[in-house]
Order: structure tokens, then C-alpha cells, then sequence
């Protein structure tokens, strides 16, 4: 940029004949990297990197994350089918490991350690130097005094020194002078928090590479066990390995729910908790341990989390041939925060048809026209389970994955509504606890025994965060180093005159130099000169300033 | 006191501290007015003092019309002291404020069941904010003489107040269970300092680009509220300072507690969550401004414009990402 301007300035200026454009000798590939190395560690270089970090995290926060909430991804691509490939191509939908974001970082790693590594030498140098000369024309620094006492050079030289001393500074003797600097650690503290930025990124990269993190829903009276298999979704680090996995084992006894009954946040939850028993590896006695929001349980190196709730009715479906065919908890996923939950209920082994329900599970029933059924409460109170029954082939013969929350309906079939006017095409099921609904063409049916509570427990392993902590505090010291400790230089000379009346006098001359901006300079230099004075005990004329 | 009344009673606080906030502007407003009508610092300097003698010559000369230099002298030293005396009321009016704004957040802490810290909603946090600006500019007021920020710094505090009153009033209540921790004392507190430092910062920066351009353009008009303001250099001074005071805190407070909170509630330090990734952001573009102060040829103008665009997105992380965002984020309770 500079260069360009620079040129056309000075091809602006010339007015000699426009001589025909010749190209520059080519740069041999040594100075070619040189040069590129010092563009790479320039200050310049340093802010655009550090603008264009700023700026590609952006899209992160807008555009749905894959490792953060894939079922968000899922459904953003769904709405947006054109964008979608163009958006993955640019990776953003996984911004901070894509390979621009990596390659702003990386570049501006490199560039940091380009620009900390000669000044650690040229700090290294200047720690060991002595505080620089005594400058020719005091009274030219920013801060400069001259006064006359009565005592001897060298007495006013100690006292020049004791005082220079006591404010810290590092001082160095000369002929009838002294000089003296104070504030190295600035500089250390700039250099510390420069380095602490790669502890921080290293203890980061070290957590995301060998780490993972994980969440599987539990039902209330059931267990878990820490292996692949368990998992509803996982999201594992490039270098991570399923033996990695802590054999931790804990089992779900009790959970607790409290909402608010009343107040502007009626229905918001007060407090959650679940009481699980756990091993921390097999073989080990049971432990006990209250799980909560921000009480997680950490055991062997993995942290286990409660991070959602809901509920699970139970139920049993017998099929057309009276046999029991179905019988236990069905995990219904939370819509709003009323718990109205979503289901499905899938019969594979029903005989002679494969029978499935999908629709909602309503912890506090209530039903108006505009609205039809709904939750008035998220407590189980009247808890009511709206169904829709389907018969035919579930298509999980075909080995095709999935999702345990969908029904494939493309070979089910439901049962024709009573009234089709006035409750929709098709016939819909409602059932309260302990009610059986039998199905239509004796194809089986459906009794609600109980509500169960489930609960969905985050598990994950971030090592190197004690690093990462570690780092960013050193970098707060380094950077509270780096801004508030002032380098500062002063300097003391010292003449021997004889004034009118021919009685000797010394006369003073102290000047400072602040070597970072701001700071009250004026008022340590008026320190010093009350230092340098005191003891001359004799009350003097205002020297001139 | 019942939860209901302490809760009314913060209102009520919050309410008079506006309107003592209001009065304070107007106060300040009122210094300058009459600061206005006083010389121009540098036509006093170099110009007036000859005035004067000249008109002291002429009216020894017994030169009728004339109005007397003494009583002339007297006038500029009797508005000299009302913009004293309007400065301090306002000053003290701001004090007051402050007073009963803390009085207003305390209470709203108390007002619910179990008593806890006082932000735990939009409203409050706004609430706690503005306090963090109000006392950040009282307590560097001495170390480097705001006074001269009082009517930038109390507008600021009525329109923001206000807007929080209308817009993001909540009632008071309990805390969602996923605040119940004591990082959200740490956490939040630090970043409330940070942005009332940044605030205060953005202010002075913010004056000093205008004033600095205004001085380049010769539009500096003597005796206007530019020209009564600090030097240009001492603008620039004091907002770096503020804002190298609020960045250890801001990093600590959106790099280490944050973090750490994030580990016990989430199960992750990290996130990427859209607050996270702006209070990063915002941690970034603070650096920048940093480092360029510390480059020729950025300092001066362009950082503080970086500066700026850094107080910009903490604003943006503050309410944007509540707005916009919502429940997409994992602190969407921080919501209304």
C-alpha cells in the first residue's frame, strides 16, 4: 500500500519524460522470503490479522454451528436449500475449524512469535545495559528543572541517587551525573502476555484434539455406562480414540423438579436436580452425588452434566393378537417451555401389522377450540398423551437409520376420523394414565401406565483446560505489566559555579523522560527535585523554572 | 420489608434516580451555558488581556459609554463562579443519582425470595451497567478531571435508563436455575466494570475524533463546547486510559470467569456461543485498538475509531445478541 502511493507520488512529481516501464530486478528467493517474513511480522500485518479474526468469527454467531447444535444445522439447510451447498463449501457451517479461520489464526501465531522473538533478544540486551548517557541539553527533554544549592557536587549526587533509588530505579554513575531508568518489567509483561497467547491456543487445540463431549437422554430409574454406543450424539476430537472413553457407570434414582407456581415467571423452573449413583471405573464402590445446574459431577477425568429434562410416558401396546408387544417408557422431547413434548411410539414386533403413534405428550391438559390441545403447566398435573395411531410397515426392515423422534409414513397407514369435518382426516387418540384406547379392526391397543421423568446428561473430557486457565491468567498479570507499569528516565547532572558574591553553589539539573504515553511525568519530576533539596535545610529564593 | 415492597421501592429509586440524572444534565447543561458567554480560553490568553488594558487606558482617558473595566472583571469573575457553582450542582446532583441508583439495584436484589445479586434479567443487567458508567465516571472524575464529561456522561445515563424502563422492564423474581451460582456474582460484576470503563472510554474517544476534526477543519469556535473540552492530546489520554483500565478486566471477565462457569454449567469453557464469540470479538477489536495506539501512523484517529467500533459490539453482545439471537443462545435467560 505504501509502497504503490509512493511510487505514484514520485511519478507524479517528476516531471522528466515518462521513461518506458522496466520491470524490477527480480528478488532472489532468500530476499523474497525476507521481505515476506517482515511484511508477516510487521505491526500492520499484525492489526489486519487481528480485524480479520475479529470479523470471521461472525459468521459463527449467525449461521447455525455443526458442532454446537447439528439438529439447528439440519434444520437451517432444510429451509435453505439452495444456499446450503454454497454455504458448506465455505465451511459456515463449522466456521472456527474451517480453513480460513484456521489460517487467520495461524497466520497471526506466526506473526506474534516473528514479533516477540527478536524483542525478546533486544530485551535481553537492554536488561543487562546500563541506564542510557546523560543527554547533552537537559532542558530540551519533555520534563526538565534547574535549581542552585548551597552544598558540595557530590552530596547533592548521592542524594540525587538515594532518591532515584528509592522510586525504584536502576542508576548508573557518571562524571558528575548520574542516570537511571526504571519500568523493565513493562516490557516483560508485554512479552508475557504476548507468550501467554500460544499457552492459551496450545491448552485449546490440545482440548479439541483429544477431547469430546456428548449428551445421551436418560430415564429416571435407569443407567449409563460410558462407551460409544450409549450415546445419542458425539462429537469427538480429531485425534481422539473410543479407549479414551473413562469407564465411568451411573445410574439415574431420583429427579427433582420444582416450577414456579406464581409471579411473572410462573412456570419457569425453580430448581432441578437428579440423584444418580455412579462408579468412577468398574470395581469401585458406589458413590452418591446430587447433579445439577452448575453442581456437574466430575469422577476420573470426565465431567457428567445435567442439561434437560422431560418426560417419558410409559406405555404398553398389545397388538392384534393380544399380546404384549410394546411395554415401557417412551422419551417425548419438550417444545416450549409449557413441556408440551413430541413422540413417537413404534411397535416393530406387533403382529399381524406394525403399528405406530406419533403426537404430543401434555404434562397439564387443556384444549381450546382456536388451539386445540395443550399444556397449561410444565409440571405433570394432569398429564394427557394426544396421539395419532398409524398400522403398516414402520420401513426399519431395511436396515435405513432412523431418528427414534420420526415416523417413516411412507408405508403406514391411519385410521379414518369419526368426524372428519370437525377433528381432521385422521383419528386421533387421547389418553390419560391408566386408560386403555383399543385400535380400530382389532389391530391391538394402547393403555398409558405412568409418567416417568427423563433427563439429558451432557458427558465430555476437555483436557488441557487447566493450561488454557493458566494461560489467560498469566496473560492478564503480562498485560496489566504491559499497560501500567511506566518506563521511565531520568537524569541528574550536577556544576559547580560561583555566583556574585562569590560563595561556591552547585547547580542542579534534572530532567525526565516518560517512555510510555500519559502518566504524570511533571509530578515525579517534582518529586525528585523535592528529594534532591530536602536536606539543604536553608531556605532559598524561587529558583527560575 | 416484603419482597413485593422492595420491589416496588427499586422502582421507585430507579425512577428518582432519572430524574436526579435529568436534573444533573440539566445543571451541567446550565455550566456551559454561561461558560459560553464567558471568553474563549485562548481569546483570554492572548487577546484579552490587551483588550483590557486598552479599555482601562481609554476609561482613564474618561471616555463616557465605555462600562468600567472593573465591573467588566467582576462580571466574567461572577460567571466564572456560577459555572463553578452549575458544575458542582451538577456534580453533586450525580452523585445523588448514583446514590439512589445503587439503592434502586440493592433493592431489586432484595426483592426476591431468596435474596440475590441484582442482574439477572435485561433489565438488570442495563440497570447495573449504567450504574457500573456512573460510578466509573465518579471515580476517575478526580484522578483525571471528567468534569468536563458530566453532560455527555448524565445524557447518556437518562436516555439509556429511560430506554431500559420502557423497553426492557421485567418484574422481579427468582433466578432461572441456571444462574444459580456464584460466578454470576464474579462474572457478571467484572463485565459490568469493563463496559463501564469502555463507556466511559468510547465517550472521551468519541469526543476527542470530534473535536479533532473540527480542529483540522478550523471549525473550533472559541468558547464552544469543543473548545472548552481538554486538549485533544488529553482527550485521546484520558480514553485510552479508561479503556487499558476496563481491558484486563473485560479479558477477565469474558476470557477467565466466563470460561470457568461455562465449564460447570455447560460442561464446556468454550462454546462459540453467540455471546461468547462477540464478547471475543469485542476482546479482539479492544486488542487492536491497543496495538495501534502503539503504531505510527494508526495512533491518533484510526485507533480511536477502532476503539469505538470495540464499544460498538460490546453493545451489540449486550442487547443485539439478546434480540437478535434469542434463544439460539445458550444465554438466552440473560433475556427478557
Amino acid at each position: 500500500m505504501t509502497l504503490t502511493s509512493e511510487h505514484t507520488e514520485a511519478g507524479g512529481s517528476a516531471s522528466q519524460p515518462p521513461q518506458p516501464p522496466s520491470a524490477p530486478p527480480a528478488l532472489s528467493p532468500v530476499e523474497l522470503s525476507r521481505w515476506a517474513w517482515r511484511q508477516l511480522t510487521s505491526m500492520r500485518t499484525a492489526l489486519v490479522l487481528l480485524f480479520l479474526l475479529a470479523l470471521a468469527a461472525v459468521p459463527g454467531s449467525v449461521v447455525p454451528q455443526r458442532n454446537i447444535d447439528a439438529v439447528k444445522v439440519a434444520d437451517w439447510q432444510d429451509r435453505h436449500p439452495q444456499l446450503t451447498p454454497v454455504y458448506d463449501k465455505l465451511g459456515l457451517f463449522s466456521v472456527y475449524s474451517s480453513v480460513w479461520f484456521s489460517a487467520i489464526y495461524i497466520l497471526l501465531m506466526v506473526s506474534l512469535v516473528g514479533c516477540i522473538v527478536p524483542r525478546l533478544r533486544i530485551y535481553w540486551r537492554a536488561l543487562r545495559a546500563a541506564p542510557p548517557r546523560v543527554p547533552r541539553h537537559l532542558d530540551r527533554l519533555p520534563e526538565s528543572r534547574r535549581f542552585e544549592l548551597d552544598e558540595d557536587a557530590d552530596i547533592v549526587l548521592v542524594r540525587a541517587r538515594t532518591a532515584l533509588r528509592g522510586k525504584h530505579y536502576r542508576v548508573a554513575d557518571h562524571d558528575a551525573a548520574v542516570s537511571a531508568e526504571r519500568g523493565y518489567l513493562r516490557e516483560a509483561g508485554n512479552l508475557l502476555f504476548h507468550l501467554s497467547v500460544l499457552v492459551v491456543l496450545v491448552g485449546f487445540a490440545y482440548g479439541q484434539m483429544f477431547g469430546y463431549k456428548g449428551s445421551v437422554v436418560t430415564v429416571v430409574g435407569q443407567g449409563f455406562s460410558n462407551s460409544l454406543s450409549q450415546y445419542d450424539d458425539f462429537a469427538p476430537g480429531r485425534l481422539f480414540s473410543p479407549d479414551d472413553l473413562a469407564p465411568v457407570s451411573l445410574h439415574v434414582d431420583d429427579f427433582h423438579v420444582k416450577f414456579l407456581t406464581s409471579g411473572p415467571e410462573m412456570g419457569q423452573p425453580e430448581s432441578f436436580d437428579a440423584n444418580i449413583t455412579y462408579h468412577s471405573r468398574p470395581g469401585t464402590p458406589a458413590q452418591q452425588h446430587d447433579l445439577a445446574v452448575n453442581h456437574p459431577l466430575t469422577t476420573n477425568g470426565t465431567s457428567v452434566f445435567l442439561v434437560g429434562h422431560g418426560y417419558a410416558p410409559v406405555v404398553t401396546v398389545r397388538d392384534g393378537q393380544g399380546n404384549v408387544a410394546y411395554k415401557g417408557p417412551v422419551v417425548f422431547l419438550p417444545q416450549d417451555p409449557s413441556f408440551r413434548s413430541v413422540g413417537v411410539i413404534k411397535v416393530l414386533d406387533a403382529q399381524p401389522q406394525q403399528l405406530g403413534f406419533e403426537g404430543f405428550f401434555l404434562p397439564t391438559y387443556g384444549f381450546t377450540m382456536q388451539q386445540g390441545p395443550f399444556s397449561q403447566f410444565p409440571d405433570a398435573l394432569d398429564p394427557v398423551m394426544s396421539l395419532t395411531p398409524y398400522h403398516g410397515d414402520l420401513g426399519l426392515d431395511n436396515g435405513k437409520p432412523q431418528s427414534v423422534y420420526s415416523l417413516d409414513k411412507s408405508k403406514l397407514k391411519s385410521f379414518p376420523s369419526s368426524d372428519p369435518k370437525r377433528l381432521g382426516p385422521d383419528a386421533r387418540i387421547k389418553l390419560s394414565p391408566g386408560q386403555t384406547v383399543q385400535l380400530p379392526n382389532g389391530l391391538g391397543s394402547i393403555r398409558f401406565d405412568g409418567v416417568k421423568r427423563w433427563v439429558k446428561l451432557q458427558v465430555s473430557h476437555s483436557p488441557g483446560k487447566g493450561i488454557a486457565l493458566g494461560g489467560v491468567l498469566l496473560g492478564i498479570v503480562g498485560l496489566m505489566g504491559s499497560l501500567f507499569i511506566r518506563p521511565r528516565r531520568a537524569w541528574v547532572r550536577v556544576t559547580r559555579t560561583t555566583d556574585a558574591t562569590g560563595r561556591g553553589r552547585t547547580v542542579v539539573e534534572l530532567a525526565g523522560l516518560d517512555r510510555s504515553s500519559g502518566g504524570d511525568l511533571a509530578g515525579e519530576v517534582d518529586e525528585l527535585e523535592r528529594s534532591i533539596r530536602t536536606s539543604d535545610t536553608a531556605p532559598h529564593e524561587e529558583s527560575p523554572a | 420489608m416484603s419482597t413485593a415492597q422492595f420491589a416496588a421501592f427499586s422502582d421507585n429509586a430507579i425512577m428518582f434516580a432519572s430524574i436526579v440524572y435529568v436534573l444533573a444534565f440539566l445543571a451541567h447543561l446550565v455550566e456551559w451555558v454561561f461558560l459560553r458567554s464567558l471568553p474563549a480560553p485562548e481569546v483570554a490568553e492572548d487577546r484579552a488581556p490587551v483588550l483590557v488594558a486598552a479599555t482601562a487606558e481609554l476609561s482613564g482617558a474618561d471616555v463616557a459609554g465605555t462600562t468600567p473595566p472593573p465591573d467588566k472583571s467582576a462580571e466574567v469573575q461572577d460567571r466564572e463562579l456560577r459555572v463553578e457553582t452549575w458544575g458542582r450542582i451538577g456534580l453533586a446532583l450525580t452523585v445523588l443519582g448514583c446514590a439512589l441508583h445503587f439503592l434502586g439495584l440493592v433493592s431489586r436484589g432484595l426483592a426476591s425470595d431468596p435474596v440475590r445479586v441484582p442482574w439477572g434479567n435485561m433489565y438488570e443487567f442495563t440497570l447495573a451497567g449504567t450504574f457500573g458508567v456512573s460510578v466509573m465516571y465518579l471515580a476517575l472524575m478526580k484522578r483525571y478531571h471528567l468534569r468536563w464529561m458530566g453532560v455527555v456522561v448524565t445524557g447518556f445515563l437518562v436516555v439509556v435508563l429511560m430506554l431500559d424502563q420502557l423497553v426492557l422492564y421485567t418484574d422481579a423474581g427468582p433466578l432461572v436455575p441456571a444462574l444459580h451460582s456464584y460466578w454470576l456474582v464474579i462474572h457478571v460484576l467484572a463485565a459490568v466494570v469493563a463496559s463501564g470503563a469502555f463507556a466511559v472510554g468510547a465517550l472521551a474517544l468519541g469526543l476527542f475524533l470530534v473535536k479533532d476534526r473540527a480542529t483540522r477543519r478550523g471549525r473550533l469556535r472559541p468558547g464552544g463546547y469543543l473548545s472548552r473540552l481538554p486538549s485533544v492530546e488529553s482527550l485521546e489520554r484520558v480514553g485510552y486510559r479508561v479503556n487499558a483500565f476496563g481491558f484486563p478486566i473485560w479479558t477477565f471477565a469474558a476470557l477467565v470467569a466466563g470460561p470457568i462457569w461455562a465449564e460447570y454449567a455447560w460442561g464446556s469453557y468454550w462454546n462459540w456461543d453467540p455471546k461468547e464469540v462477540w464478547a471475543f470479538i469485542t476482546w479482539v477489536i479492544y486488542a487492536a485498538y491497543l496495538h495501534a495506539r502503539a503504531t505510527a501512523g494508526w495512533k491518533g484517529k484510526a485507533a480511536a475509531a477502532i476503539a469505538l467500533v470495540g464499544f460498538a459490539s460490546l453493545l451489540f453482545n449486550f442487547v443485539g445478541i439478546n434480540f437478535f439471537f434469542g434463544g439460539g443462545s445458550l444465554h438466552s435467560y440473560a433475556g427478557r
